[in-house]
């Protein structure tokens, strides 16, 4: 049973991915995943390093281009040449394993600079959301600070909020806590949890095991390049089919 | 040893203070200067435009590159490769007596010279520093919908050059020295001034020692002022 019955993923698709295959020259990494993503779903993806997970996730805005396949968001093919690529990603944040924030710039410009920039909105629009970003994730003391002067939790949330800036339709998070302490990875996963129950539609690389059964409305399994299992939480962790998904689990669970 | 020092002292008379002389050195100096800076000028924007082509097409996957592309990458390889391969005083005696034979504005002809020549050294050394810049940076600039040259301006340039601002400085104070070889194309540099002066009272002596120590102690503050600007460029790393 899911436990997440606050926000039920809807029936529109936002994303549409269609027999999606990339090869890094002789390096197979994705042999052909067909998935959708409903507006409101919370999708965590699993399975070993190497698998292609975090391949699949970069696909998903064209971070790496598809060698075969189309992938479709809000309609649109964004695999088709002539597709403005920027305009989708700004519906589509992204939050990486090491943060990637600016060093050379404050907090506060970190978070306006593409809201500003691509015209979404005015810099003093862009500051007023700024703050009340940094609030809502307990950080407004740090707007003037540096990235270099903060944790390592601080820094992964910041990258939630720049991310968030952009009013994304998605939140595609690419190992958010893999980086972090120990005891930085909790003040994460809260904000993420708190995003999920706002109804953010996200699709989440992880290996938090606790993260994906508690907040996931439906689990991936890739491995070998391709979706080997797929299921809600609950199902996907006590009932597990594959044999690869039975062994990955007895390693980290 | 009485006479070695009079005869020094009337020397230096003669090359610096009769005739008002080192009003021609402060002369010398000031189109010396000018001649750095408006080289410089031209030597980081031909430096930036050249690696960032590079960089874009060297980022590109073979099939995505586009004959544009390709083309200015070869024109960039095809200057650097002719800049770094020729020997500055011959590259301004054919920028002086083939290509603008009939120019008078030997300032323009110097500071256009000099800097088409650092432009091809500076494009190397910007291109090491867009390339010290982590991924990361890029696509986290791209993920948020920003487009290529913002990304580049906003983020991975300003990144760089603090990165590179030690071999930059050491560029500035190599073009600031190569301005004495614009002599040859009959400009009144320092270097031409301490020539002439030469000229007029038959002593070597006094004006080159005196210019060498004018260029040396340039450079010296040059070197000051650069440590001062590095350092407070690295402050964001400490805050």
């Amino acid at each position: 049973m899911s436990t997440n019955t606050a926000n039920p993923s809807t029936d529109e698709v936002l994303i549409r991915v269609e027999n999606l295959r990339k090869s890094f020259g002789d390096n197979h990494v994705l042999n052909g995943i067909s998935q959708d993503i409903h507006r409101g779903e919370k999708v965590v993806i699993i399975g070993p390093s190497g698998s292609g997970k975090s391949t699949f996730l970069r696909c998903l805005n064209l971070l790496e281009e598809p060698t075969e396949g189309h992938i479709f968001f809000e309609g649109t093919d964004i695999t088709a040449k002539g597709t403005d690529i920027n305009a989708i990603r700004r519906k589509m944040g992204m939050v990486f394993q090491h943060f990637n924030l600016f060093p050379n710039m404050t907090v506060r410009r970190n978070i306006t600079l593409a809201p500003v920039r691509t015209g979404f909105m005015k810099q003093e629009e862009a500051d007023k959301r700024a703050d009340e970003l940094l609030a809502r994730v307990g950080l407004s003391d740090k707007a003037e600070a540096y990235p270099a002067s903060l944790s390592g939790g601080q820094k992964q949330r910041i990258a939630i909020v720049r991310a968030l800036a952009m009013n994304p339709d998605v939140l595609l998070f690419d190992e958010p806590t893999s980086a972090l302490d120990p005891e930085m990875v909790g003040e994460v996963l809260e904000v993420m949890k708190e995003l999920a129950e706002d109804g953010m539609t996200m699709a989440v690389v992880t290996h938090e095991m606790g993260f994906a059964r508690e907040v996931g409305t439906r689990v991936l399994f890739i491995d070998e390049g391709i979706v080997k299992e797929e299921n809600e939480p609950g199902e996907f962790f006590a009932n597990p089919q594959n044999p690869r998904l039975q062994d990955f689990l007895s390693k980290v669970l | 040893m009485g006479t070695l020092f009079e005869d020094l002292g009337a020397q230096f008379q003669q090359s610096f203070i009769e005739a008002d002389r080192w009003q021609r050195y402060l002369d010398g100096i000031k189109i010396s200067f000018l001649v750095t800076l408006g080289a410089l000028c031209i030597g980081i924007i031909l430096g930036i435009l050249v690696a960032v082509i590079r960089t874009l097409h060297d980022q590109q996957k073979g099939s995505d590159r586009n004959i544009l592309l390709r083309l200015l990458n070869s024109i960039c390889q095809i200057y650097t490769t002719v800049i770094r391969g020729t020997p500055m005083m011959v590259q301004l005696l054919i920028m002086g007596f083939v290509i603008f034979k009939t120019s008078r504005n030997l300032v323009g002809v110097a500071i256009l010279s000099l800097g088409i020549n650092s432009g091809a050294y500076t494009a190397e050394i910007i291109r090491s520093g867009i390339m010290s810049i982590d991924p990361g940076q890029m696509e986290a600039g791209r993920s948020l919908g920003m487009d290529y040259i913002t990304v580049m301006k906003d983020i991975i340039i300003p990144q760089a050059i603090k990165n590179i601002l030690p071999a930059l400085g050491n560029e500035l104070i190599t073009l600031f020295k190569d301005t004495s070889l614009v002599t040859v194309i009959g400009l009144t540099d320092l270097t031409k001034a301490a020539q002439q002066i030469q000229a007029k009272t038959y002593q070597a002596f006094m004006p080159y020692i005196g210019i060498a120590i004018m260029y040396l102690v340039v450079v010296m503050i040059l070197t000051k002022l650069l440590g001062i600007l590095e350092k407070r460029m690295r402050q964001s790393d400490r805050r």
